[in-house]
């Protein structure tokens, strides 16, 4: 089809005879052709699966478990999927997290701050960081993987640095409500991801910023021929990363009660994010990626740890099914365009 | 031929460009009326990339003036030559694969009810724009990696046409083409003359295609306009004579300098 010029070749007389039967064919094709479709079958099958495995699957502590599990990841994986639209990627986000909770702690304790001011400034200052992992990407034209690689290990030294490797207790001032609302309640995490996750989705598909961040990763001359400063698109989305990487790093502390410097497992939790995009159908080349999809990646990953688990298999075999997901994926993904670009689905 | 102020779309006067020690544009005198087409056609290396981008803002001349529907304008930016109503197509068409015909159409430009997209009236407005314009693609909300090139090439025009450009400056549109999507392309040169109020330069390597849609053609060799003639009164036959000639001219001037006239630099393209 994709040379016809005519457009009257490709429409397609509607079909009288069975509409409900055609009905069903469109739902499930424009289904298929969702980018969300593939990881969503692999997440519900992944539920039914480990549920009629183990009786405690469908627990509530153990669903909580898993949307503790998904919700950082899939926090930090809403950013990065824009960051990977745009064309690049940012390593050090995993860290920006473990950062976070000291600043607050050096905030209040040392600083005498007050808790809501000083949170808000350890948000500002996780922003600061993605601006200049952006600046230094754009206006240094370093490649944004080198860049954040040195940022991952300059932010890793002044976490281990300023805190002597040693976990320290969550302010006093932060007890009570402010540590209930950010982490410590029970679905606390969940709520924050969903508003998140939801509110990074309609940026990415429904606002200029998202439009403009398509095309920048995706045809960054046209992009800029057509007058999109690029520059901009790039740097915001750092930035955006970053503070949601710094607001995961403080409800992860909140939730555990305690400010460590292995909070995000150092990497383990920026590899986790871009896993969840790559499995959620992000293209690490820029130009196309769901938010959604990320979510639903981060919520596969959470429910193979936790189902894995359950049901006795050591947490080795875990990185191996890792593996194997994000290839399988991968493969699918870019078979997957590749058919849309056909128009065959 | 109207050639008076308020008739007269584009004049250049004069214009010279030099990179460093090459001549691109020597002395460049070309006018464009209101509702014209122009063909621009010369040799690989004549200067006409040259003269497209300082009419679109991206280079600025070392000499002579530019006039935008009479009045003498400087063009500092392909944003403010863009201002004035002179828009171009780019032989890469500036399309982003990833996103849909009517995203395309409205990119940066885009229709908004903040904060969101108006995606419903981007949708209905390209459409409708894309029909008025005999644009036939299949579907708007297609991603334009679908289409051919035609197709594409199209669409981009129609972008720059639906963003109230007076002047029209479309970099080789055939290049690269096939005979059934280089009509699509003519065609649409076609309409736009009708509608009477848009002026096209189009560049062509190849003019034999481009002859039937222009109003005129000049011939532009070394850096500057040799030739200036209406359609009607030229004809495929008198323009490869022409360059041929000019061919011919060239290969005996090189033969009888010797091989050191070789190292005559020709501009980039």
């Amino acid at each position: 089809m994709s040379d016809t010029i005519e457009a009257t070749e490709r429409v397609e007389p509607a079909p009288a005879g069975r509409p409900s039967r055609s009905i069903l064919r469109r739902v499930g094709e424009e289904f298929l052709r969702r980018r969300e479709a593939s990881v969503l079958v692999v997440a519900v099958g992944l539920g039914v699966y480990f549920a009629s495995a183990h009786p405690a699957f469908l627990t509530e502590p153990n669903l909580v478990n898993i949307s503790q599990a998904t919700a950082p990841a899939a926090i930090i994986a809403a950013g990065m999927v824009l960051v990977l639209v745009s064309g690049e990627i940012d390593l050090s986000v995993g860290v920006v997290a473990a950062l976070a909770p000291f600043n607050m702690h050096y905030l209040i304790d040392y600083y005498g701050m007050p808790a809501i001011p000083a949170i808000l400034l350890v948000l500002l200052i996780s922003a600061a960081i993605g601006l200049l992992n952006g600046a230094v990407t754009v206006f240094l034209k370093v490649p944004s993987f080198v860049t954040t690689l040195g940022t991952l290990y300059l932010i890793t030294g002044v976490v281990l640095t300023t805190s002597h490797a040693y976990p320290v207790a969550i302010p006093p001032e932060t007890e009570g409500t402010i540590r209930t609302w950010l982490g410590a309640a029970t679905w606390s995490t969940l709520i924050w991801c969903l508003l998140i996750v939801g509110f990074f989705h309609v940026l990415l598909t429904r606002t200029p910023w998202g439009l403009h961040t398509i095309a920048v990763g995706g045809n960054l001359l046209g992009a800029t021929e057509a007058g999109i400063r690029a520059g901009r698109i790039k740097i915001g989305n750092f930035m955006m990363v970053s503070t949601l990487g710094g607001f995961a790093g403080l409800l992860e502390a909140f939730r555990i009660n305690t400010i460590d410097p292995n909070i995000g497992g150092g990497t383990q939790i920026m590899f986790l994010a871009v896993s969840a995009a790559v499995i959620g159908g992000t293209a690490l080349a820029g130009g196309s990626g769901t938010v959604l999809g990320a979510f639903l990646g981060a919520l596969v990953l959470a429910e193979l740890q936790n189902g894995m688990n359950l049901i006795g298999i050591s947490a080795n075999p875990y990185f191996l099914i890792l593996g194997i997901a994000i290839l399988v994926s991968m493969i699918a993904n870019v078979y997957l365009s590749r058919l849309r670009r056909a128009g065959r689905v | 031929m109207a050639t008076d102020g308020s008739g007269e779309a584009l004049k250049v006067e004069h214009v010279a460009k030099r990179f460093g020690g090459v001549t691109a544009l020597a002395d460049v005198n070309l006018r464009l009326a209101r509702g014209e087409v122009l063909g621009l056609i010369g040799d690989n290396g004549a200067g006409k990339s040259t003269l497209i981008k300082i009419l679109c803002g991206f280079h600025q001349p070392d000499a002579g003036k530019i006039f935008v529907a009479g009045e003498e304008v400087v063009l500092r930016s392909v944003d403010h030559a863009r201002s004035l109503g002179i828009d171009t197509v780019y032989q890469d068409l500036a399309l982003v694969n990833e996103l849909s015909v009517y995203h395309n159409m409205f990119l940066n430009r885009e229709l908004v009810r903040w904060p969101l997209l108006s995606n419903r009236r981007m949708r209905r407005l390209a459409r409708q724009h894309l029909e008025d314009m005999g644009v036939n693609i299949p579907s708007v909300d297609d991603e334009v990696a679908k289409l051919s090139g035609g197709q594409r090439q199209a669409i981009a025009v129609a972008r720059s046409v639906y963003s109230d450009a007076r002047i029209l400056l479309l970099d080789e549109p055939l290049a690269a083409m096939g005979a059934k999507e280089g009509a699509l392309i003519l065609d649409l040169v076609h309409d736009l003359k009708a509608r009477g109020d848009m002026s096209v330069i189009i560049i062509a390597h190849n003019y034999g295609q481009i002859l039937e849609v222009c109003d005129r053609i000049n011939l532009l060799q070394h850096g500057a306009i040799t030739f200036d003639k209406a359609t009607s009164e030229t004809s495929v036959k008198e323009l490869t004579d022409l360059v041929v000639a000019e061919y011919r001219a060239a290969r005996t001037q090189k033969l009888r300098a010797g091989p050191q006239a070789d190292a005559r630099p020709t501009p980039r393209r």
